[in-house]
């Protein structure tokens, strides 16, 4: 094996600052969900669970950037380029999935009718 | 406590009855299998070769031996399976009218899963990776892998999970679910024994260390090429190599978990997928083919890049469209991500969803088409050479087009739900796994065996393999297709039509004149070795070959490179033997490299009693393994031992000593 494998030195570990504000970032993104199921504030369950969705994305991207160190600069762009094809793999597997189930549970549920989704 | 249960608590539900001492077919093996188990292990212990087993094999951290032995898993292992096939093609030959054929139902189930099961896991799989781990360091310029460790506790873990499939031979059943260990049929309710669970752990440990082997090839390939080596330099097998394993870094986490969930539904009672209490036995289809879609491309991708360095060496010629090359590779990873629903197109989706995966499929083609004029187009005015290798790779040309236009058409939905579950799929995909992956791999051990060896494999035994296997699967799967076009069903055990017979004696001599093959190709390893002097090659480059592994010595030292290659030019051998490049034989520096460890192999075979204490319901001892397990596991990462420097002298010698040979070839 090279010394390249045992050279560290240029991964970067990110400063207190930005430790601290994805901290901060993820307290406040955990705690609202929690207000919102709590307190109840938004009459609408489908609302609320939309908006539970949208913060958790968002609670992705913050561990992301703040814990992970993914930016466009580290590993010469590989770290971002993998992310990227990550994301995409996820949103397919998801995406498709439910597209698929959703059709199979129309189709394939005891029917009273013959019309399914096309 | 009655004597019962504490026998229970011992043995879980183990007892002397998980044992087919009434099965005579089982026991004649089991015989075979311990009498040859004994005259090795006799064998090796009359040699004293324990202890060089030991030190330079099971705990080398060299990325060639690693390869060369997930090589020899991948061939033992292709016996065993082929054994299956065998034993599949007598039963459907006399299966007809009253003859009920001599496997009864319940046994023929396990073959054909075992067969499936271990062809794919525990042959195509092994045989991939060992020829990644052989030669795309070497092609890199680089002197082993990233994670040298990780990449001997992969290998040991596939072993771990190859042994607990062959265990279920013996000691209770395996599962008979397909080779997708298909749900509702392995719910605990339907399938209350062992088989599926010895299913689920031996490939959840293997799993693992294929995963592992994955991200470490990735890395590998991303970090360590030699300076100069820019990616549209790089070798096309290794750019091949690097989307296979990037697809399988995607994919396997998709089947770990489908698997956990099932493991789940029969060892705690969750209802994932089965039809109560909001399960859906359909969400795990759709699971393992997320998985199962692209890891066809796991595994033929590779065997894609074995082809283009084949046909660029042998014709004398740089690939044609070498870049088209590329790019197609990298489309095919992408598109191999959106076709998994073609594997049930019949399972009740609706029109939008079936064409959108129809056209996502048929739009494959056309990079793999791309692929295949790539390599007529490097042939074209080429001064081919007919060697073995390049053999293979016509027989793959003619054999593979056909399974690849059988697949457009069953990417038609409706054509589909004429064929779906025929033998006409079985032939295909047997036409596009034989035609495509397991020539490409022949090719590719005739290849890099003079590589890994330093002596070439003997030609005449070379070809009777060949022939054996070309006219083999032709005779064996035609007759296949033409049934399954009338309509038969795959995984039938008797039929009731004799006219159909004749088609499935046809393909029995098929599998017969196959078995010539894998028996001629046995016989030519072993006359290989014997007649070594004859066939030695002292250069290190016996094809007049392009890329980097040709430029060190037969067999590689166990640095690779005394200096690490200088990169200029894609065929980059080819460049430096073009500019009269001279070989550096002095100024040696020592050399880091990474030390052995025995931990894979201790962690893998805690790893497989854990497997085989959960399969048994040993609750002790699966507590005390998975205890022991982390307890090592974390133990290993305080070893601060881990590499060591091979001297100046060393190297100068071993460098001498090659200069030598190499002034006495010329």
């Amino acid at each position: 094996m090279s010394e390249t494998a045992h050279g560290h030195a240029e991964v970067p570990h990110g400063s207190r600052r930005g430790y601290l504000i994805g901290f901060l970032l993820s307290v406040v993104l955990t705690a609202v969900p929690f207000w919102l199921v709590m307190t109840g504030v938004i009459g609408d369950a489908a609302t609320v669970a939309a908006i539970i969705i949208a913060l958790a994305v968002v609670q992705i991207l913050v561990h992301t950037v703040c814990f992970l160190h993914v930016n466009s600069q580290s590993e010469g762009g590989w770290t971002l380029l993998a992310y990227a094809f990550a994301a995409v793999i996820v949103l397919i597997v998801i995406a498709g999935s439910l597209w698929i189930m959703y059709h199979l549970n129309t189709n394939m549920m005891p029917m009273t009718s013959m019309d399914g989704p096309s | 406590m009655t004597g019962e249960t504490v026998t229970s608590a011992i043995f879980g539900r183990l007892t002397w009855e998980s044992f087919p001492i009434h099965e005579p077919i089982l026991l004649v093996t089991f015989a075979v299998v311990v009498l040859l188990g004994l005259g090795i292990v006799g064998a090796v212990t009359k040699y004293r070769l324990w202890g060089w087993l030991w030190r330079e094999w099971l705990t080398s951290v060299d990325h060639k031996k690693i390869g060369i032995m997930y090589i020899v898993l991948g061939i033992i292992m292709l016996l065993r399976g082929f054994a299956d096939a065998l034993m599949m093609r007598a039963q459907q030959a006399m299966a007809f009218g009253a003859s009920q054929g001599y496997l009864p139902a319940h046994h023929y189930d396990q073959v054909f899963t075992a067969h499936g099961t271990i062809m794919i896991f525990f042959v195509a799989i092994p045989l991939v990776v060992g020829l990644i781990n052989f030669v795309m360091p070497l092609q890199i310029g680089a002197r082993d892998v990233a994670f040298p460790f990780l990449n001997n506790l992969s290998f040991w873990l596939t072993v771990a999970g190859a042994l607990l499939v062959m265990v279920s031979l013996f000691v209770g059943e395996f599962s008979r679910g397909g080779w997708l260990n298909y749900v509702p049929v392995t719910n605990l309710q339907n399938s209350p024994d062992t088989g599926p669970d010895y299913y689920l752990w031996a490939l959840q440990i293997a799993g693992v260390g294929t995963t592992l082997s994955a991200i470490n090839m990735v890395t590998t390939i991303i970090k360590m090429r030699a300076p100069g080596m820019t990616m549209m330099k790089m070798p096309v097998f290794c750019w091949t190599a690097l989307c296979s394993n990037v697809l399988a870094i995607a994919i396997f986490p998709v089947l770990t978990g489908a698997f956990a969930l099932l493991m789940l539904d029969r060892y705690v009672g969750t209802n994932f997928f089965t039809n109560d209490l909001g399960g859906n036995p359909m969400m795990y289809w759709n699971l393992v083919w997320i998985w199962g879609h692209p890891e066809v491309y796991v595994l033929v991708l590779p065997v894609f890049g074995i082809y283009s360095e084949i046909t660029s060496t042998f014709t004398g010629k740089r690939l044609f469209g070498y870049s088209s090359m590329v790019y197609a590779t990298v489309v095919i990873t992408i598109l191999s991500y959106l076709v998994w629903l073609h594997h049930f197109f019949t399972m009740g989706s609706g029109a939008s969803v079936n064409s959108f995966f129809g056209i996502a499929t048929m739009v494959i083609s056309i990079p793999t088409g791309a692929k295949i004029f790539n390599w007529l187009f490097t042939m074209y005015r080429g001064r081919i050479r007919y060697e073995l290798p390049m053999m293979w790779v016509i027989a793959f040309m003619l054999t593979f087009v056909v399974g690849g236009m059988t697949g457009v058409l069953l990417a038609v939905p409706p054509a589909d739900f004429v064929l779906h579950n025929s033998l006409f799929l079985v032939a295909h995909f047997h036409n596009v796994i034989i035609g495509g992956v397991v020539f490409g791999l022949f090719a590719g051990l005739d290849y890099w065996f003079p590589k890994a060896f330093g002596f070439k494999l003997d030609r005449f035994w070379g070809r009777i393999h060949f022939w054996g296997w070309v006219i083999g699967y032709w005779v064996a799967w035609t007759p296949i297709y033409v049934v399954g076009l009338m309509g038969t069903t795959r995984r039938v055990r008797h039929f009731d039509d004799p006219s159909l017979q004749i088609w499935f004696v046809l393909a029995a001599i098929g599998a017969l004149i196959i078995l010539v093959g894998i028996a001629a190709f046995v016989i030519q390893i072993a006359v290989s070795i014997m007649r070594r002097d004859q066939l030695r090659d002292t250069t290190g480059d016996p094809w007049h070959g392009r890329t980097l592994e040709w430029s060190t010595a037969s067999p590689p030292p166990a640095y690779n490179f005394a200096f690490t290659p200088q990169v200029h030019a894609l065929d980059a051998w080819y460049d430096m033997k073009d500019r009269g490049a001279q070989r550096p034989v002095t100024g040696f520096a020592p050399i880091h490299m990474p030390r052995n460890t025995g931990a894979g192999v201790i962690l893998s075979a805690m790893a497989m009693v854990l497997g085989f204490a959960m399969i048994w319901y040993i609750w002790w001892l699966a507590a005390v393994s998975a205890v022991a397990l982390l307890v090592y596991g974390v133990a290993h990462t305080f070893n601060y031992n881990r590499d060591y420097y091979i001297p100046a002298d060393e190297v100068a010698e071993e460098e001498d000593a090659r200069s030598r040979l190499l002034a006495a070839g010329a």
